[in-house]
């Protein structure tokens, strides 16, 4: 029996705007990822794919509803939860090494042995950087970096301290194509080495539907569920494999869902 | 590519050897008087002659400016802190300090004077009213427009109000921070030259009233003169700093010095 690892039961959620009305972004969303799992959440724009994310790192607190992540009710930022956002929000006064480490200096228990073990930390970026294709330029600011590159270091940064939750808001949604195609292959073998459980949110059908196990499809605002669909593809997956028959259908199913929600909405 | 950046660096001096020229050149044609316009030449000598006399006022100037400075640049980067991670300190104070600082700084000695009696003191006090308003206002901005999603990186990894302050605030303001430092000691030899001519014995500012009480035009401008290498000395060490500090922040060579 595989544990339930993130769980949202019937959450609202409103972004208070005003002085009285809101905007409301989700409600009555629901959601089960098992430990492990890789899941990807896509959707119509401005759905609410990612204050899901915000509501489960506990930087946002749901209005109604509750939530757990590893059988604990989030109440605020979770520690085991490692995060890369659309913009690589790299510091820019920090070199793309001390950028990665930012999380050992924070979080626990890496953060009371920082100063005793900063070179074995050090050699662990070095690990990472190499391992997403950025090894040589650890010493390098982050406007030195291309874009492609400033999300490499950005992947590090939420994978350093090992977290169990990894969570992903369209990281490489302002990236071209074949960077991205890349990062997926990266982003992939990453997860296959050390299975933390991943939210991926993202706009990018194949994306969803190569990287994940399941996805999610969202309705239009205000957000929830209205389908789920196992991504059932041996892994590693290929690029090869994103033009097969299985896959297309997948794809064509999404993709169908998802303009349906939007004609609703519009309607 | 070597001589233009040698030229470039050169320019500076030269534009102000250039303006004394012209200064000296026009004087002579024009046969202006002395005690309306000295010549420049005029005013080298005089440094020179009397640089003995000179130098305790200068000295007296620089040391109340330089103090006067640094307690004007702990406070304002404190009170900057309290009023940009806040917005209701910010609503609150922001109102006070700009009435404050409305207040013109010339008319405060006369008080100060009352409560400290004349000499280093108000003159302290001046540079440092005078500067805490451009260093509070840059680091409060800098801190109040750092990107949120630079604070959710940290927010998201549980880190405290304090860490997001230490570790993304502080280091995003410090740009701003230094572009204040600029500012402010050049305005904080205003304020101590202000009180030094009001009430005191001492410093370049008391020396420039007893020189023009005594139609001494010379040496009134020798007094300008000193202030001037002054400002631009200390304005260009923390030019210089601020490079060293927040190189980050400056990409474009055109605009670094």
């Amino acid at each position: 029996m595989t544990q339930r690892f993130v769980v949202l039961e019937d959450i609202d959620f409103v972004y208070q705007t005003g002085e009285n009305e809101g905007m409301l972004a989700l409600k009555g969303t629901n959601l089960d990822i098992p430990r492990g799992d890789f899941a990807a959440i896509v959707g119509p724009s401005g759905c609410g794919k990612s204050t899901i994310l915000k509501l489960v790192s506990g930087l946002l607190k749901p209005q109604r509803g509750k939530i757990d992540v590893a059988g604990r009710q989030v109440t605020g930022p979770v520690k085991i939860v490692g995060m890369a956002f659309q913009n690589p929000t790299l510091l820019p006064w920090l070199s793309a090494i001390d950028n990665v480490l930012v999380p050992l200096k924070i979080v626990q228990p890496y953060r009371s042995q920082f100063k005793a073990r900063r070179a074995e930390y050090e050699e662990r970026a070095r690990a990472l950087f190499k391992t997403v294709g950025l090894a040589g330029f650890e010493e390098k600011s982050p406007w030195q970096l291309s874009g492609g590159m400033q999300q490499r270091a950005s992947l590090c940064r939420a994978l350093i301290h090992e977290p169990e939750l990894l969570l992903l808001d369209e990281p490489f949604g302002a990236l071209d194509a074949f960077t991205r195609e890349d990062l997926w292959a990266t982003l992939q073998e990453l997860w296959i080495i050390r299975r933390p459980t991943v939210i991926l949110v993202t706009h990018d059908l194949r994306e969803a539907a190569y990287l994940a196990d399941r996805i999610f499809v969202m309705s239009a605002r205000p957000g929830c569920i209205i389908a789920t669909h196992d991504a059932c593809f041996a892994r590693p997956r290929t690029l090869e494999m994103t033009f097969s028959d299985q896959f297309v259908a997948l794809y064509h199913a999404l993709r169908n869902e998802i303009s349906e929600a939007r004609v609703e909405a519009m309607a | 590519m070597i001589r233009g950046s040698l030229l470039r660096r050169a320019l500076p001096c030269l534009v102000i050897l250039g303006m004394f020229l012209v200064w000296e050149a026009l004087c002579r044609l024009f046969g202006v008087k002395e005690f309306v316009l000295p010549l420049p030449s005029q005013i080298f000598s005089v440094l020179v002659t009397r640089w003995d006399a000179l130098l305790p006022h200068a000295m007296q100037t620089l040391m109340t400016t330089v103090v006067g400075f640094i307690g004007g640049v702990i406070a304002g980067t404190l009170i900057g802190i309290a009023i940009g991670s806040s917005r209701l300190v910010y609503d609150a104070m922001y109102p006070l300090l700009v009435g404050f600082y409305s207040i013109p700084k010339v008319a405060v000695v006369p008080i100060l004077v009352i409560w400290f009696g004349s000499g280093t003191v108000p003159a302290v006090i001046t540079s440092l009213v005078i500067c805490i308003f451009p260093v509070v206002v840059n680091v409060a901005t800098g801190l109040a427009t750092t990107e949120p999603e630079l604070e959710d990186v940290l927010r998201a990894l549980g880190a405290s109000k304090a860490d997001i302050l230490w570790g993304v605030g502080i280091p995003r303001s410090m740009p701003y921070l230094f572009a204040s430092l600029k500012i402010a000691i050049t305005l904080a030899f205003v304020g101590s030259v202000i009180s030094e001519t009001v009430a005191a014995n001492r410093g370049v500012g008391n020396m420039m009233i007893i020189a023009s009480s005594n139609i001494d035009v010379p040496l009134v401008f020798a007094g300008l003169f000193i202030l001037a290498f002054m400002g631009i000395a200390l304005y260009a060490l923390f030019a210089l700093l601020e490079q060293r500090m927040t190189g980050w922040a400056m990409r474009k060579n055109e605009f670094s010095m």
